[in-house]
């Protein structure tokens, strides 16, 4: 019997050798047969820890029934009761730190492997254009939404269900946010977030690109031209440098700008002008999603070596685990306990090489985090012609200088309020840029919650 | 399906809305119809104003109202094309129209200067960067461009000589047949100086040479403003910096995005690192480190492509 096997029905995926030439998408899902097998393993727990694990309760073990039916429309109808975005989460939410960590076919064995379900069911409907949106009847009120990553697209989507005539800015020429300038192809194929904001039109949702709020438009002019309230999803998209001598070399760059190159401008493609530069040796400084995805970027464009350069141990990488795997089995080479702390360049401001230095892990803090140190004159040498920095992101500034009244804290996210409000009345955020990076579940359960917000702020109005 | 789109007239830069009505009213630009884009942003006027440089009017009255002397538009031909950064070389708030003036360097300059009035283009937008500081308060101040760097310094001279300021243009460029923007000079300045560097128009030298001149002429300027090939920019802040006069660049790094996303258009300016795009693209140039500027400009450039430009440059 299906519902006594330890581990998850095995996800077919194209092989790693083959894979790390090509932009494909590494894994290829589960069948229908698969998919009913998998679903067998689900308990249907009366407690249901898995939907207190998922951050915007997606009733998990009701879809799971379904499929076990057959029934995938259905299924999917109830993940899309409180998931906006099923095939991406599907796809990229850390589901071993989210609903599969508190599955309890966990304890023994692999927990269910929902997140893959829940992917099967969105491609199913995907590709059999089973499930037909009906355009809710409008309540003659507008709402604008800034930016168009997961969090705007969410609040959007959720407004239009109620009624809103919604608007979305999107400062670049296409809406998603990270989904389509950030996470590579081959891990969330475009054409997939695509579809997903097409449902979204169709709902009614209107998207404006190239539109730099701050910029063409404040917040104010917004107000003016009969919005009744913003939500502001404008993300983290700042990147953070070292600081280190070397940084300005050609040769290094923010990993937001390598991967805006080959995912949004698709340097990937012949037929595309955008200019990639060619590397034969890449270091990657970083540990998380992000780092990952430069460092399989890189060697997809070509690279002969690609270094992760982490200053902690594989214990704290913060990347997803399967993201991890899948680098290692692609030929990354992760150089732990080691910083960087120099670039070198040649006399034509190349970058030709990387000094680093070994790092130990100190004992736990009180915070119980430990501490990374370097070790004294561990300092060795790495030849690169490529660095790409992956050491986090901050909120964009653009909007908060150019609009007053609305207060950050230190770290450049906006402040808001139980409500998901800012400091300024009618005027809502959430996601990357409230909290700072995080991820696409979280920045989607911010737009939900700002959207039911907005409704109650304007219907008592 | 009905049209469901219904903006008051303001709103009119690209945008994607669903309806199958094709006969959509005048002011939407990039329209995406299930998918298929059917209007974009269209070229209004086209002039050359030489060989190698060209004119556009382009229709973004959203843009045109909001632009302002220095700012930056970033255009994309099409699917497949560069997100590619041009000044905003004047505007028409009236008209709802957007100048660039582009000399043709490379693929995408090249492909939108075989474009005609009429055609389209998927994507523009801006205004981007900071506004050119225009201090109410100058008495005098020296405007140099190089090449197609008047273009960008028009815009700033005009403002000047608005306010009342007394303005010094000097534009420079390597022989006559390449000559642009002259009526429009002088109409915008007090004084015009024209340089060549072979001397078939105008003072025979480079730009340089004809501000020092003016200086120990005993011209006294409050500010120099600068704009043109980065190594110009930096031989007339070494010329400023002898004179102790504040001198204003502007500066144009590789770009991707425009909005302090990517990190690319990351320049030195008094040992901090700026991005050009939100901090810029104005700066001091006496705090600009030029030539590390220079090295990473040339990040995707052949060698046969340096050549060019550093012949241009000269
Ligand atoms: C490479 C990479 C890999 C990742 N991998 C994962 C993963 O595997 N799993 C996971 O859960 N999370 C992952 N994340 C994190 C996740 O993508 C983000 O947390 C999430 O996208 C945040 O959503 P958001 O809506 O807040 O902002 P964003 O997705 O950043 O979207 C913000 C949007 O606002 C636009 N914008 C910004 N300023 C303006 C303005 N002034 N005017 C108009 N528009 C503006 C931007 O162009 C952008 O489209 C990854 C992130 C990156 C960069
Ligand atoms: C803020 C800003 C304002 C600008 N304003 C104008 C303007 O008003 N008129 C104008 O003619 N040009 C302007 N430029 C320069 C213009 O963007 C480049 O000439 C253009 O990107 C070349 O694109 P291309 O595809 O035709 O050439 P490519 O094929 O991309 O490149 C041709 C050559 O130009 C170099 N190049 C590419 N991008 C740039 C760049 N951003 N700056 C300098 N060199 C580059 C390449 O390395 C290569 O050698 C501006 C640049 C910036 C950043
Ligand atoms: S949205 Fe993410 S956390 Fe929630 S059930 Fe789906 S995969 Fe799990
Ligand atoms: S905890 Fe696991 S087994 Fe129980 S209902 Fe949730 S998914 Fe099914
Ligand atoms: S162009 Fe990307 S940060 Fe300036």
């Amino acid at each position: 019997m299906a519902d006594k096997v330890l581990n998850k029905v095995p996800m077919p995926e194209q092989d790693p050798k083959v894979r790390s030439g090509n932009f494909q998408e590494v894994t290829l899902g589960y069948s229908k047969a698969m998919a009913m097998e998998e679903a067998e393993r689900c308990l249907n727990c009366k407690t249901k820890p898995c939907v207190n694990g998922c951050p915007v309760g997606v009733r998990i073990p009701e879809f799971i029934g379904k499929i076990k039916e057959g029934d995938f429309t259905s299924a999917y109808d109830i993940i899309k009761t409180t998931n906006r975005l099923p095939a991406v989460c599907g796809r990229v939410c850390p589901q071993e730190n989210q609903c599969e960590d508190k599955c309890v076919r966990g304890i023994k064995g692999e927990p269910v492997a929902i997140g893959r379900l829940e992917r099967f069911v969105a491609d199913y409907i995907m590709e059999n254009n089973a499930s037909t949106v009906a355009k809710p009847k409008s309540n003659g009120k507008k709402v604008a939404v800034v930016g168009a990553g997961p969090s705007g697209l969410t609040c959007a989507g959720n407004l239009a269900q109620l009624g809103y005539k919604v608007t979305i800015f999107e400062a670049f020429h296409v809406a998603g946010g990270v989904l389509m300038y950030g996470i590579p192809e081959f891990r969330l194929p475009k054409a997939i977030v695509q579809k997903e904001i097409n449902s979204l039109l169709e709902l009614g949702v209107e998207i404006m690109t190239n539109m730099v709020i701050g910029k063409v438009l404040s917040l104010d002019d917004i107000i003016d031209m009969g919005y009744e309230a913003i939500f502001i999803g404008s993300g983290a998209g700042l990147p953070n440098f070292m600081g280190i001598e070397g940084e300005s070399l050609i040769g290094v760059f923010s990993a937001n700008e390598y991967l805006t190159r080959i995912n949004l401008m698709k340097g990937y493609l012949e037929e595309y002008d955008t200019p990639v530069i060619k590397s034969k040796n890449v270091a990657v400084v970083g540990g998380g999603n992000v780092a990952m995805d430069a460092a399989r970027s890189a060697i997809r464009m070509g690279a002969e070596h690609v270094y992760i350069v982490y200053r902690r141990s594989q214990d704290e990488l913060p990347a997803r685990k399967e993201e991890v795997y899948h680098a290692k089995e692609e030929g990354i080479e992760f150089m732990f306990l080691t910083n960087p702390v120099k670039i070198n360049g040649d006399e034509n401001g190349r970058a030709e090489s990387m000094e680093c230095i070994k790092m130990q892990l100190s004992e736990p803090d009180e915070s119980g985090r430990k501490k990374s140190v370097p070790i004294k004159n561990s300092d060795f040498i790495i030849p690169v012609d490529t660095v790409i920095m992956s050491v986090g992101t901050s909120p964009n500034p653009l909007i908060r200088k150019t609009t007053t009244g609305i207060e950050v804290n230190n770290r450049g996210c906006l402040v808001v309020d139980e409500d998901m409000m800012t400091t300024r009345k009618g005027i809502y955020a959430g996601g990357d840029a409230v909290t700072g990076a995080a991820t696409v579940i979280l920045a989607m359960g911010a737009g939900r919650a700002a959207a039911a917000s907005i409704d109650k702020y304007i219907s008592k109005k | 399906m009905q049209v469901i789109i219904n903006y008051d007239k303001m709103i009119n830069t690209a945008c994607v809305v669903t309806c199958d009505n094709k006969s959509l009213p005048d002011y939407f630009y990039k329209v995406y119809i299930k998918g298929e884009i059917v209007k974009m942003f269209r070229i209004v006027r086209k002039r050359m104003l030489n060989d190698v440089v060209v004119l556009m009017d382009i229709e973004a009255p959203f843009i045109a109202k909001k632009a302002q002397p220095g700012q930056f538009i970033i255009f994309r031909i099409d699917e497949m094309g560069e997100r590619v950064p041009l000044t905003i070389a004047d505007f028409d708030k009236e008209m709802g129209t957007v100048t660039i003036i582009f000399q043709i360097v490379g693929k995408s300059t090249e492909h939108l200067s075989q474009l005609n009035e009429g055609d389209t283009i998927l994507d523009f937008a801006g205004p981007l960067g900071m506004p050119t500081h225009i201090d109410p308060e100058a008495k005098s101040v020296c405007v140099i461009g190089g090449g197609v760097g008047c273009a960008i310094a028009y815009p700033q001279a005009r403002a000047l000589h608005e306010q009342g300021t007394d303005v010094t243009v000097i534009a420079g460029f390597r022989s006559k047949d390449i000559v642009i923007l002259e009526d429009e000079f002088k109409a915008a300045s007090t004084d015009l100086i024209i340089t060549t560097d072979d001397g078939t128009y105008g003072k025979k030298g480079f730009v340089t040479n004809a501000l020092e001149e003016l200086i120990q002429g005993g011209k006294k300027f409050d500010e120099v403003i600068a704009i043109g090939p980065v190594p110009m920019m930096k031989f007339i802040c070494e010329v400023t910096k002898k004179y102790n006069i504040k001198t204003i660049v502007s500066l144009n790094p590789i770009m991707v995005d425009g909005t302090g996303m990517c990190g690319g258009c990351r320049v030195t300016v008094g040992g901090e690192t700026k991005y050009a795009c939100v901090d810029g693209p104005d700066f001091d140039g006496h705090a600009v480190n030029f030539d590390e500027l220079m090295k990473r400009n040339s990040t995707y450039r052949d060698r046969e492509h340096s050549c060019r430009m550093l012949n241009q440059a000269k």
